[in-house]
């Protein structure tokens, strides 16, 4: 069965005081070659039955994600949204 | 007696405290629950402080969803007053009733402190009864408190006098341009993160700089 | 990952248990001694199912039976003094103490502490749900936190680490939960660089009429899961039963969580905590005790199921049938002794009628709580009532428990450990802070530095990073909070009837003298209650020790509690519950040994209380009690030489009864404008936090008998400082000579500065630099 997955992410302008935080621990830790850190989320949705069949399922799975992102999963005002199609073995369709 | 509305959703702690903000200012508070799309007929409505759904996806982003959300949203379509204070403001801004968005605290701490705050626009349902460029001092105490909007919308919110509120004396959780609270151009729904409903009694806050928020909508409401 | 199918023959039921007596069971891994895994035996007349060993190892540990406290603690009752406030006693999930207008209080404190070491944030936050629960389990609202911390030093690494975490936990669990809090305090010492203390009190409020208890009685009467589903968490003890080898790696006692000691084995798996989830039980319960929907409730903490399952049975009619399989599971794979002992946080168990069940469901669903139906309360024969009651847990049709519950639940081994001073004890009191040994200071600019470097201190300095993550307005009714002397919260808002609550304990002091120290700690809350205006009224305990097989820290615990019980009894105010917290400690240094309390009290109207800031210019400053040389284990000796030794200061609990009564007669007359109790850092940091926190400064000349130094920084108990408007000092005078008791003008509230004539004078600002700056330089 086919899952959706969501990545959601702050504006590239929106300041991300989690992703900087996690950016002074990897330093301190000894990891000096990062430049930037920036930190979001990740949904996967799966789904109980595929949306429709055939070479346009993967497509309609996909619109119903960024339908979901679109009106709940992320705010629009401040976050960009990903929606891709995993198969079950956590590669991408 | 004047009702308001005091909505809780799951997690919502401040509603009583609210609650007796109105009854203090000589209204009479009415409980909605978040499942009821009946509004009772009250005259202005509040969405209260707290941790609504826990937090849960986004700050307010699941109680936008809630039965109650439909009533509250066509109601400020009437012109309805509507108080979203912290959480309440989250609500708001995820139901696009005002724009722009709450985000984590810059510092990344949840702050709770006595905050000096200057009300700049008596123009709203909410203010009327305060003089613009009136310092009150009220708490402030949130994690996901930074008010960010794109620059269009904060010229907007500045050049049409939309910007309700400020902080003064330090901006406690970085929000753009120290703004503490906003109100759509229609002046009926403001949006504040700082809390007037623990401003109201001296012996359980800095003073009751917080009241006139209450006693303002008393004289100007607008039946749900 | 597979999910394991499970048939009858894997689970280890009693009738296999009575067909296989010789089959080898891992009780040494559970942590429990070879004369225990007998009796056991003994009791059930069989060896018991892995089910029932888990749920005795885990009741007879440490944590859960007390077994090395309880012959001391005894002492709390024997000697208890008369009390007409006191509903409800030790025993309980909480005590309950009568405040009048037919209002009832019920308080409690818990330790959380080697979770909040392991896992910092989440050892944090599930110490305050779990208090909470406790004090829900009364039928009271919980209405605000209190949490005392002890850290390793400040600047230590892994301070870094753990202080942050927890104050993000308890802050991140507390706020969620729209509880406010309103005190507690936060020490640094090296001795507990590995060993965080984490206490957390609660207090809760209720009708005097409505108080619920955790028995199950009523046959027929049904017994209720409800709150969160069941998962994995804080099993990793017991979870040694799934093991196929039985190898006997690892040794001594403490299974399950609080136990501390090296065994991998038995190291606690960390439990997750959700606020909102508890939120909503919360106010699920309270309205399900609002329409009587409830016979009995308790929470589910420590051992889980098996703890609540065992407690209700045997405090009710002494049976109960449990279907174990209906517990709503997080993860289907679980097998039955990991149900029974997971503590999977924001659960609770309630009693129910059989007419109420509907009811309480329907309550239940409009919180969006689960309720599941998992049990009845049986009747039981006179026989088994003789053994100890019957408790019959059945999974899937099997039974895998029968056991007398209350020989799990309250007949746990009683230890009688061995105790004795510590070897280094004469020499460490013989070690005197004498200025032949500790150079003193000497003139008005080596007193002002000293002044300087102890409100810099990081015992002394300004907690406002930790206070400011806490919210402590939510629900309304915060009068009073830290930096206050004592946290005060109005109960009814009609009459202003509130209560005040304090916490504090000296770990420093303890070690000089265990039977002293705890009476300090005694003292100093009691004093921070009065300081407000409050009359105390109860009290709870936290006892913080490193390991109980140390004779010197048995000593330490044996001498503490003792002083605690015979402090209580002088001051007139019981013990109403507590919690004792064991092996504290990392190889084999333990803590300082640190007895934690917290003193209740009651006042008529909130709106009398007095504040700790001093604010009006003019008013009078009167130094209440009598000052003498002595440094044992203060802060000077601390911060300035890094040393510890001699006596701590002397306890006179008569001086601290009338300076109480000095200070709530005070406070009733209207005479008082502020008051602060003295502590660590004596008169020189109780004016630094007064001046402070009023923005305005004294003017004060220190009494001519006594040398500067001593004046100053002295920590001779039962004193106080007030300030008082002049129109009020003659009837203020009045009070205190008629009781004998001592008082000396040191001055007046004026200016911009800390004044002490002749000696030094410190502007506001300088000194509040200086007193706020060390957290944020150390944490940002």
């Amino acid at each position: 069965m086919p899952r959706v997955v969501v990545d959601v992410m702050l504006k590239p302008e929106i300041l991300d005081p989690q992703g900087q935080a996690v950016q002074r621990a990897l330093e301190r830790l000894g990891f000096d070659r990062v430049m930037s850190v920036r930190q979001g989320k990740r949904f996967e949705i799966e789904l109980a039955e595929p949306v429709g069949t055939g070479p346009g399922a993967a497509d309609a799975a996909a619109e119903l994600g960024r339908d979901m992102a679109a009106k709940l999963l992320a705010n629009t005002v401040i976050e960009d949204f990903a929606v891709r199609i995993a198969d079950d073995a956590g590669g991408t369709a | 007696m004047i009702r308001i509305g005091v909505v809780t959703f799951p997690g919502s702690l401040d509603d009583r405290d609210a609650a007796r903000a109105v009854r203090l200012a000589g209204g009479e508070p009415v409980r909605l629950w978040h499942r009821d799309t009946d509004l009772a007929g009250v005259e202005a409505i509040i969405l209260p402080g707290g941790f609504s759904y826990g937090d849960y996806l986004r700050t307010g982003a699941i109680a936008r969803f809630s039965p109650v959300m439909d009533s509250v949203i066509s109601a400020a379509g009437r012109g309805v007053p509507v108080l979203g204070i912290c959480n309440g403001f989250q609500i708001l801004c995820e139901s696009q009733l005002l724009p722009g968005a709450l985000t984590r605290n810059n510092h990344l701490h949840f702050i709770c402190r006595d905050q000096r705050l200057r009300i700049e626009s008596d123009r709203t349902a909410w203010t009327a009864g305060y003089q613009p460029g009136a310092e009150i001092v009220i708490p402030v105490k949130n994690g996901e408190g930074r008010y960010v909007a794109d620059p269009d919308t904060l010229a907007r919110l500045d050049g049409d006098g939309l910007v309700v509120a400020r902080y003064l004396g330090g901006n406690p959780n970085g929000s753009v341009a120290d703004i503490a609270g906003i109100t759509n151009p229609a002046g009926n729904v403001v949006g504040l993160m700082p809390h007037p409903e623990h401003a109201v009694e001296a012996l359980t806050g800095p003073g009751t700089g917080g009241l006139g928020f209450f006693t303002s909508v008393l004289r100007r409401p607008v039946r749900a | 990952m597979t999910i394991r199918t499970r048939d009858a023959s894997e689970i280890d039921t009693v009738e296999q248990a009575a067909a296989t007596p010789e089959l080898p069971q891992p009780y040494t891994e559970l942590g429990l001694a070879p004369d225990e895994y007998q009796r056991i035996r003994t009791i059930l007349g069989r060896r018991p199912t892995g089910c029932e060993l888990a749920m005795y190892a885990v009741m007879w540990s440490e944590h859960c039976s007390y077994k090395s406290s309880k012959i001391h603690l005894r002492q709390f009752a024997d000697k208890a003094p008369p009390s007409d406030a006191l509903l409800v006693g030790m025993g309980e999930n909480a005590g309950v103490v009568d405040i009048g207008q037919g209002w009832a209080v019920t308080f409690k404190i818990e330790s959380h502490n080697h979770p909040s070491f392991v896992e910092p944030y989440q050892g944090a936050a599930t110490g305050v749900g779990g208090i909470v629960r406790d004090i829900l389990s009364m039928g009271a609202r919980p209405v605000a936190v209190l949490d005392p911390l002890r850290f390793g030093p400040l600047d230590a690494p892994d301070t870094g680490r753990v202080l942050p975490g927890v104050v993000a936990g308890i802050g991140g669990y507390g706020n969620c939960l729209g509880l406010p809090t309103i005190g507690g305090e936060v020490v640094f010492d090296p001795s507990y660089a590995g060993n965080p203390l984490v206490n957390a009190l609660c207090v809760g409020v209720l009708r005097r009429d409505a108080i619920k208890l955790a028995k199950a009685s009523g046959p027929g009467n049904q017994v209720i899961l409800y709150g969160a589903k069941t998962g994995r968490d804080g099993i990793g003890g017991v979870s040694v039963l799934a093991s196929a080898t039985f190898d006997s790696a690892g040794s001594g006692n403490g299974a399950g969580t609080g136990a501390g000691n090296s065994s991998a084995a038995k190291k606690p798996s960390v439990q997750v905590g959700d606020p909102f989830t508890e939120k909503t039980l919360v106010e699920c319960s309270l309205e399900l005790f609002e329409r009587n929907l409830v016979a009995g409730i308790q929470d589910l903490g420590g051992a889980g199921l098996a703890c609540a399952t065992s407690e209700l049975a045997s405090a009710g009619t002494g049976g109960m049938q449990v279907w174990l399989d209906r517990v709503h599971l997080r993860e289907p794979s679980m097998a039955p002794h990991e149900v029974l002992t997971s503590e999977s946080q924001e659960r609770m168990c309630a009693i129910v009628a059989p007419a109420d069940v509907p009811g309480f469901l329907a309550v239940c669903e409009k919180w969006d709580v689960h309720a599941t139906v998992i049990g009845e309360v049986t009747g039981v024969t006179p026989a088994e009532a003789e053994a100890g009651g019957r408790l019959v847990i059945s999974w899937h049709g099997e039974v895998v428990v029968d056991v007398p519950p209350r020989t799990v639940a309250h007949e746990g081994p009683v230890y009688a450990r061995p105790f004795g001073p510590p070897a280094d004890q004469d020499a460490l009191v013989a070690d005197t802070p004498s200025p032949g040994r500790l150079a003193r200071p000497a003139g008005g600019g080596e007193l002002r530095r000293t002044l300087l470097r102890l409100a810099g201190s990081a015992n002394l300095c300004a907690k406002t990073w930790v206070t400011a993550q806490y919210d402590r307005y939510v629900q309304g009714n915060t009068v009073l909070a830290q930096p206050a002397d004592a946290g005060v919260i109005r109960v009814d808002e009609s009459t202003g009837l509130g209560v005040a609550v304090s916490t504090d304990g000296s770990g420093r002091y303890t070690r000089l003298d265990p039977y002293a120290g705890a009476q300090l700690a005694l003292a100093e809350a009691y004093r921070n209650v009065a300081a407000t205006g409050a009359r105390p009224l109860a009290v709870t305990n936290c006892l913080n020790f490193g390991s109980p097989e140390d004779p010197a820290v048995m000593w330490q615990f044996a001498e503490a509690v003792r002083g605690l019980a015979d402090g209580c009894l002088a001051l007139g105010i019981p013990v109403t519950g507590g919690n004792v917290s064991f092996y504290n400690q990392t190889g084999e240094v333990a803590i300082l040994p640190t007895p934690i309390v917290g003193v209740l009290g009651v006042i008529d109207d909130v709106v009398r209380r007095t504040p700790t800031e001093i604010r009006g210019a003019g008013d009078v400053l009167l130094l209440l009690g009598t000052t003498r040389d002595e440094f044992g284990g203060s802060a000077w000796a601390d911060a300035v030489h890094g040393h510890l030794g001699g006596r701590p200061p002397a306890v006179d609990l008569a001086a601290e009864r009338m300076l109480a009564e000095l200070l709530v007669a005070g406070s009733g007359e209207g005479l008082l404008s502020a008051a602060h109790d003295l502590s660590e850092g004596g008169l020189a940091q109780a004016l630094v936090e007064s001046c402070l926190a009023g923005s305005v400064g004294a003017r004060v000349a220190l009494p001519g008998d006594l040398d500067p130094f001593v004046a100053l920084f002295a920590e001779s108990a039962a004193r106080a400082v007030v300030a008082v408007p002049p129109t009020a000092e003659p009837r203020f005078l009045e009070l205190c000579r008629a009781r004998g008791f001592p008082v000396t003008r040191l001055g007046v509230v004026d200016g911009d500065a800390l004044d002490v004539q002749g000696h030094f004078s410190i502007p506001l600002a300088e000194l509040r630099s200086v007193h706020e700056a060390p957290l944020p330089a150390r944490f940002d």
